[in-house]
């Protein structure tokens, strides 16, 4: 087990652990504003201090780890969940029409400004963490149809599958029961990683407004809170944007960790 | 009551006081900013004739005339174009383009005498022709003016004599002085109108000189100006809406001024400092908690009453403005010699609150949606207003929308059940006689008294009558008064002459300059 | 190679096009009447139905798409409502901010990762490469607005070195080269921290390769290897990095400039969805996704030529 992986390990269980506990306690309640309590240093009754509104930022962190962690993960899944079957999809079709199509669907997502894409969902939709999940996901599905497609494709070539072949199995079938296991690392790995990408996406929408609503915390949304505040009050900056460094950092360094482990001829796409 | 009218007799008293109350910052350092100016000068240090002001949004185009974006009217007004009459810094009513006037027996016709002289920045001529061509323009029938409503009661306008045009009314309407001086109404010349989205030509002591879309936009000194000088040779307008960028700019020194800062949080930090002033000045913002009163529960004037006495408006105005804003009990300006203080009808009291929720069969509470626009008031006095509501049981379900959606979705579709706006128009409390404005509130003894009001021109009785008006609208809980909308000015500590307040929207730099 | 070029054609083509019905779509479902948010609350209904009419938001869909797809294939990209300009003038203003933006924000990702990942790789397993590795993780993780805030507060605000942001325009270059300074910082660390990984892994990849074992055997030192054989065969998927870095930065840099106030081309689009400028929006995402397209469909090509074994759809 190398140094990357227990860090890594420590760092994603920390704030996971810290957002499942969200659920069942929080020093405070985010949802009672404190006013005549603002912007106090950390320290003292409120561990990390309070922001502009009173509210304890320690419960804040937990909450909106709760938020990140909950965006990307769905995001993550639904990125999986429609990208691998296409990119089997396409693997096991390989060479025909509906494999270029579904390769030039892919591009044509990768070409389009993710950022701007995400502002126009929600400016059709609405800002919500839903909205941001949808977003997010979107932009998952070509990663994982790409990659599930290039591990799949060489797999074909292979004695064993050709053997399956030949004993009548479909191509669904083999797809699910003897390609997958063989690239289950690989999505492990890029599944951690798109993880974190997620994380610092629902960051960067919910910094500009356009994610979690009031009074659902959320990390970003602190960060542009507090901008205004950074020469006054530099704590209520500084930790958001520590707790999503930190995060992301624990998730990249896991998935590195997982890759050393699992198998390092693992070739990670980091878009 | 007229306050046009009196603004024409120069009442100047009642105003001044509330800024001195609530200026009495400022003035420590006008003293101070007075001295150093004294030093800079005496020691021979150059006087300088360029400004730089920042604002926080940019005027999508340079027509004041068809559009309703303020940023239009706060870069050009008094600057660039003039009306036939103006707003001083105090929201008097004072002379424009027209010198004269007189008005007949009926109140039907105005005859304005025009200032002579006067010409656009092309070099053609201002007259009467100019004022009739503006004036139809703005009334016709495919105008795309967003004020028309200000021109609804001209029946016809003529002209007299190269310097005289004459304006007829269908009805008497006391406030036409007051409604020609809105930058709405502003002269255009037919020569230049085409491409005024662009290159906009007025008569003003500025000429248009520059636009760097996203950027700046520069005016230059009118040397042909009819009026009197003003002492800047250049302006320059930044547009700076992001509050920490506005925070950094002003701190870098990148600008002189910035009008309308938009975070009030940094503004002890800059008072703190000898660079700087800040001016803390009022506006004609009052905002609200509107409530869709044909929607339920919003519909029983005791779940209205409910409402206003679980807010608790000192908190917002410390947490969402940083201590910046006047209480309102009503839908009128406190800064306004008519305002009847009703702030004890909506006191702070979450018991009553509760009670009254439980009388009108709500014990539990309920659930709604607050719908916030953009504006930093809204969003952070939504959130605390949020909590306030929930500690009495009535949960609201958050979603903060751009303009754009709010306009569509609140105010054309009337589809929410509590929003946060304020109503910057001067003296707008004719809103509440409109049953299909946004917030639905229909009173035919409101229309009324509103209607009596616009018969009437005395001052004495225009005064009770507005009384009247502010005391039904407070008594029947339409919505949650909650602040008068204040205005911070940042400005290098040696500049003089810039408007604390903002009867209108505007960036008057006429009588501004660096020290003395 | 002909064949290869004219399939790469045909789908080009067909992208764009499906491209444009899906961008025309989103954009048309938006709700909000930009007429009714141009003129403001007070505006009448009358005034809101001319404004309309003028800006022929009535007419059918079909049409208004043929005539936007018409006008832009001759270089005519719209008229902007809010603006009263063409909007390729609008663009053609803005982009003098974002493109040497992006390109400023490259070459110092490049300059950085290049000789960080070549040193990390020389010296695998080493203190450098550890020390290298862990700055690149840190590069990779940190929230570029947030480093961005960072940088306002030490450099314009407390040391004044540079301006908070706004950009003076290209009159006097130097200034204009200054002002874009923090915000290419901001762009380039997490973009340096990739292609520093990348960089590495690359020519990683390409040491352990029999070729190089060749030109040991040959004579050449560890060194003179990694120059003159293993660096040019890794910089394929470098390049490939950079350019899709490239486009990401001419759009994505949104969030930046907005901190900086840059008049670039994504604020341009984010001030457009707000302001409901349905043809500023439309036409600005379609040229990036053009750029972009052109972008990979050249790279295709250039690798093509280059390396025959790729013409077969790998």
């Amino acid at each position: 087990m190398s140094r990357n992986l227990i860090i890594g390990a420590c760092l994603t269980v920390l704030f996971t652990g810290l957002a499942a506990l969200s659920f069942l306690w929080t020093p405070y309640d985010i949802e009672v504003l404190d006013i005549p309590n603002r912007l106090l240093t950390p320290g003292g009754a409120h561990l990390l201090g309070t922001d502009h509104f009173g509210r304890d930022i320690l419960s804040m962190v937990m909450m909106g780890a709760r938020t990140s962690i909950a965006v990307a993960l769905v995001a993550v899944g639904i990125g999986m969940g429609l990208g691998m079957p296409l990119g089997l999809w396409a693997a096991a079709r390989r060479g025909s029409l509906l494999d270029d199509v579904i390769m030039r669907g892919n591009d044509l997502v990768f070409a389009f400004p993710s950022l701007v894409i995400a502002i126009l969902i929600t400016a059709v939709f609405g800002p919500s963490a839903v909205n941001a999940i949808i977003a997010i996901g979107i932009f998952n599905i070509p990663v994982f149809a790409r990659l599930t497609r290039g591990a799949a494709l060489p797999l074909w070539e292979r004695d064993f599958i050709l053997a399956a072949r030949v004993s009548g199995k479909g191509a669904a079938r083999i797809s699910a029961e003897h390609i997958l296991p063989n690239i289950a690392n690989l999505m492990i790995v890029q599944g951690t990683i798109q993880f974190s990408l997620g994380i610092l996406a629902e960051a960067a929408l919910s910094y500009i407004g356009l994610g979690a609503q009031p009074p659902t915390a959320s990390w970003g949304r602190m960060l542009a809170d507090a901008q205004t505040l950074v020469s006054i009050a530099p704590h209520v900056a500084l930790i958001p944007g520590f707790a999503i460094l930190l995060t992301v950092l624990g998730l990249n360094l896991l998935g590195d960790g997982l890759r050393d482990w699992l198998d390092p001829r693992i070739r990670v796409v980091r878009t | 009551m007229n306050p046009d009218l009196r603004g024409l007799n120069c009442r100047p008293g009642s105003v001044n006081t509330i800024i001195n109350k609530q200026g009495a910052i400022m003035h420590h350092f006008k003293r101070f900013a007075a001295s150093t100016a004294v030093v800079l000068c005496a020691s021979g240090a150059l006087a300088q004739d360029s400004i730089t002001v920042a604002i926080q949004l940019e005027p999508p185009n340079l027509d004041p005339t068809s559009g309703a974006a303020q940023a239009i009217d706060s870069v050009l007004y008094a600057n660039v174009f003039e009306g036939l009459t103006r707003f001083d810094a105090d929201g008097a009513i004072i002379r424009g383009l027209a010198q004269s006037w007189d008005i007949s027996e009926d109140g039907l016709t105005y005859t304005f005498n025009l200032a002579a002289g006067v010409t656009f920045h092309d070099g053609t001529t201002m007259d009467a022709e100019d004022v009739k061509f503006s004036l139809d323009r703005a009334r016709a029938e495919d105008s795309t003016n967003a004020q028309k409503a200000l021109f609804a009661d001209i029946a016809d306008v003529t002209v007299i004599g190269p310097l005289v045009v004459q304006v007829t009314l269908s009805k008497p309407n006391g406030m036409f002085l007051f409604n020609m001086a809105w930058g709405d109404a502003v002269i255009v010349a037919p020569e230049s109108i085409d491409t005024i989205a662009t290159n906009p030509v007025g008569t003003g002591p500025f000429a248009f000189a520059n636009w760097v879309q996203g950027d700046r936009l520069e005016l230059a000194r009118n040397d042909s100006y009819w009026g009197a000088a003003p002492a800047l040779e250049t302006a320059t307008f930044r547009f700076i809406s992001d509050p920490t960028a506005a925070f950094a700019a002003m701190m870098a020194e990148d600008v002189d001024v910035f009008v309308g800062f938009p975070a009030p949080e940094n503004l002890p930090q800059f008072a703190a400092d000898p660079r700087f002033q800040v001016l803390n000045g009022n506006t004609e913002g009052e905002t609200i908690l509107a409530m869709n009163n044909q929607r339920e529960p919003f519909d029983n004037p005791l779940v209205r009453r409910a409402v206003t006495h679980a807010i608790d408006r000192q908190a917002i105005i410390d947490g969402a403005m940083f201590g910046q804003g006047t209480p309102i009990g009503t839908h009128f300006a406190p800064h306004n010699p008519d305002y009847v203080d009703l702030l004890a009808n909506s006191q702070f009291d979450p018991e009553l609150s509760r009670s009254l929720l439980a009388e009108a069969g709500l014990p539990d509470g309920f659930t709604t949606t607050l719908k916030l626009p953009p504006p930093s008031y809204a969003r952070r006095g939504g959130e605390i207003i949020a909590s306030q509501l929930r500690a009495v049981g009535i949960e609201t379900e958050i979603t903060n929308l751009e303009w754009a959606q709010w306009i569509e979705e609140v105010f054309t579709n009337k589809d929410f059940g509590l929003s946060i706006v304020s109503h910057t128009e001067p003296m707008d409390i004719n809103i509440y006689a409109n049953p299909d404005y946004y917030f639905q509130y229909d009173n035919a003894d409101f229309r009324a008294v509103l209607e009596d009001l616009n018969a009437t021109t005395d001052p004495a009785g225009r005064s009770a009558l507005l009384a009247q008006a502010q005391t039904i609208i407070s008594e029947d809980y339409v919505n949650g008064y909650l602040f008068q909308l204040g205005v911070a000015t940042v400005a290098r500590a040696e500049i003089t002459g810039l408007w604390v307040n903002q009867p209108t929207a505007a960036v008057d730099l006429t009588g501004v300059s660096w020290g003395s | 190679m002909i064949r290869f070029t004219l399939g790469r054609l045909v789908s080009l083509t067909a992208s764009l096009i499906v491209a444009s019905i899906v961008i025309f779509a989103v954009v048309e479902v938006i709700p909000g009447d930009p007429a009714a948010f141009m003129l403001g609350v007070n505006a009448r209904p009358d005034t809101i139905a001319a404004l309309r009419a003028e800006m022929g938001l009535d007419e059918p869909l079909i049409a208004r798409y043929a005539a936007w797809v018409g006008g832009m294939v001759q270089g005519d990209f719209g008229m902007s409502w809010t603006y009263k300009t063409p909007v390729a003038t609008l663009i053609a203003d803005r982009i003098w901010v974002s493109l040497p933006l992006a390109i400023y924000a490259l070459a110092l990702s490049t300059l950085v990762a290049f000789p960080a990942g070549i040193y990390a790789a020389s010296r695998r397993g080493g203190a450098g490469d550890t020390a290298i590795m862990g700055a690149t993780q840190l590069g990779v993780a940190i929230p570029n607005f947030w480093f961005a805030m960072i940088l306002v507060l030490v450099f314009a605000i407390n040391l004044r070195w540079f301006s908070a942001g706004g950009f003076p325009g290209w009159a006097d270059p130097w200034a204009a080269i200054k002002a874009l300074t923090l915000p290419a910082i901001a762009l380039a660390l997490p973009q340096a921290a990739i292609l520093a990984r990348v960089m590495r892994s690359s020519l990683l990849d390409m040491l352990g390769e029999d070729f190089m074992r060749t030109a040991r055997a040959k004579g050449l030192t560890h060194r003179q290897a990694l120059w003159r054989h293993a660096l040019r065969n890794a910089l394929i998927p470098v390049l490939t990095i950079i350019g899709l870095q490239f486009s990401f930065l001419l759009a994505g840099a949104i969030i930046i400039e907005q901190v900086f106030f840059l008049p670039g081309l994504g604020r341009l689009i984010f001030q457009a969805i707000s302001a409901r400028d349905l043809i500023v929006v439309e036409s600005v995402v379609m040229l990036l996704v053009f750029t972009v397209i052109m972008v990979n469909f050249i790279v295709d090509l250039t690798y093509a030529a280059v390396d025959p074994r790729l013409r077969a759809r790998a």
